[in-house]
């Protein structure tokens, strides 16, 4: 069905400083999707969740559904811990009224008395929940999440996961995932979108062929493949 | 008490504050020496303003605006870092500022004094002192969002490219009134060692940005009733103070 469809994208290019980073992408989300962005460093993964947000220039099209929500978590905020500052005066900044902040902590599985905490005082698994709560709190029906596994240690990583699961049942959420990690890509996704630049698949995680993998990461590929940059 | 120490001690506890306040936000933008730099660019102005007896502070905003102008230009022109456009034109400024200022100024030039100021400038300094408060109080937390990730604030629909001009704005602002005080050379310190020294001991922005405002009324206070206690020239006075504080943070720091 037609009105399903949440995001729609034809012939995306985007060029940075000259340079093609995006080639001719077209792909489709309906509500409910997961759909996990497969790439090796570079491929312009983070680019691609960034030109879908707004705020990279790009010619083709994007068409989200008239007045939907986006909820964004980064792959990493490098500076966040130079500024002192409590989880509460984090969700301050985006406006969110106290009871919102409470129900959506106690969501990602974290309690009030976070509250007070020093942002630069959190673990990073932590920190990664209060993003993921962050961009869920003003409610949004989409969820774009760049590689929530960086940095973040193996239980962590996995409990963020089923986290995310949750949330999506929960909520109803549609959900658009950069990751390096295959296992997550067989768990979570309904389709899977392998990027390197140019499209090289596009299909349900099942009908993913070892040749296609082994071509966007240009080599042997292990399942439980851990890449870090 | 003199009326005119009474309005040296009012147009450094407001600007002090404001200084302060804008400072605790440059700190977390990673722009803690643009203030020291704009305070060069100022210089020329500084100078005009000297040779045609107008008001320094007139002057060294106008050659700010003009800075600022620059710098926006340049980096439309190339690719080339914020902080190398901000370092070409102010060693120019500074060049130009060092031949305009007529020779027996030039020490006030560098190093302020703050035993001219009169009930005007201690009234401008306090009403433009408050104007600089509010502004940045009303874009605080959109800055700091863009502070932790442009991306981010982008994500939420601030407009970023608004806020920086009134940011901008501000800066250029503080720096023409701290000349007054500190003169060009030590402008970037007023607005600067008070949030370092706030960022030492807070937890949290509300204790950041209060501690910051307090340090900077505190520095500023102090050092000017040192130079009425020694005769020593305030603005290096000021600094001293504040350096002292910083050092005294360092002992009680949080981490």
């Amino acid at each position: 069905m037609t009105d399903e469809i949440v995001l729609k994208v034809e012939k995306l290019n985007v060029k940075l400083d000259g340079q093609a980073v995006l080639e001719n992408l077209s792909f489709e989300v309906k509500r409910g999707d997961v759909l996990t962005i497969l790439g090796p460093n570079g491929a312009g993964k983070t680019v691609l969740l960034k030109t879908l947000l707004g705020v990279l220039p790009f010619t083709g099209k994007i068409e989200w559904k008239p007045g939907i929500k986006i909820g964004y978590v980064p792959q990493r905020l490098p500076f966040i811990k130079e500024i002192p500052m409590s989880v509460r005066e984090f969700f301050n900044l985006k406006k969110a009224p106290e009871n919102a902040v409470k129900e959506i902590l106690n969501s990602v599985g974290l309690g009030e008395d976070m509250l007070k905490k020093s942002i630069g005082d959190l673990s990073s698994g932590q920190f990664q929940r209060i993003l993921v709560g962050w961009a869920l709190v003003s409610d949004p029906q989409v969820l774009l999440f760049d590689e929530p596994t960086t940095g973040v240690d193996i239980a962590g990583q996995e409990s963020i996961y089923e986290l995310l699961d949750k949330l999506k049942k929960q909520r109803n959420l549609t959900i658009l995932l950069v990751t390096h990690d295959l296992s997550i890509v067989y768990k979570l996704a309904s389709t899977c979108l392998c990027l390197d630049r140019k499209m090289l698949c596009y299909s349900a995680p099942k009908e993913l062929s070892p040749q296609e993998l082994s071509r966007l990461y240009g080599g042997e590929v292990k399942l439980y493949e851990h890449t870090h940059d | 008490m003199t009326n005119q120490f009474l309005f040296s001690l009012v147009a450094g506890i407001f600007i002090g504050g404001a200084a302060g306040y804008l400072g605790s936000l440059m700190l977390t933008k990673r722009m803690a020496l643009v203030g020291d730099a704009l305070g060069h660019v100022a210089l020329p102005g500084i100078g005009l303003a000297l040779l045609l007896g107008a008001n320094v502070s007139l002057g060294a905003f106008l050659f700010l605006l003009l800075g600022i102008f620059m710098i926006w230009l340049f980096e439309i022109k190339t690719s080339l870092p914020m902080e190398a456009l901000v370092g070409i034109v102010f060693v120019a400024s500074l060049a130009i500022g060092f031949l305009i200022v007529p020779e027996p100024e030039l020490l006030e030039a560098l190093f302020g004094d703050i035993s001219k100021v009169s009930f005007e400038m201690a009234l401008a300094s306090m009403l433009f002192s408050i104007a600089i408060f509010l502004a940045i109080k009303r874009i605080y937390p959109n800055m700091i969002l863009a502070g932790v990730s442009n991306d981010l604030a982008k994500s939420e629909g601030i407009k970023i490219k608004k806020q920086n001009f009134i940011y901008l704005l501000s800066i250029a602002a503080i720096v023409a009134l701290g000349i007054k005080i500190t003169g060009s050379l030590l402008v970037g310190a007023l607005v600067i060692v008070p949030a370092a020294m706030a960022r030492n001991l807070s937890k949290n922005l509300k204790e950041y940005r209060l501690l910051s405002v307090v340090m900077g009324i505190l520095s500023s206070s102090l050092g000017i009733l040192l130079f009425k206690l020694t005769g020593f020239p305030a603005g290096p006075l000021i600094i001293l103070v504040s350096t002292g504080f910083f050092l005294v943070s360092l002992v009680f720091k949080n981490k």
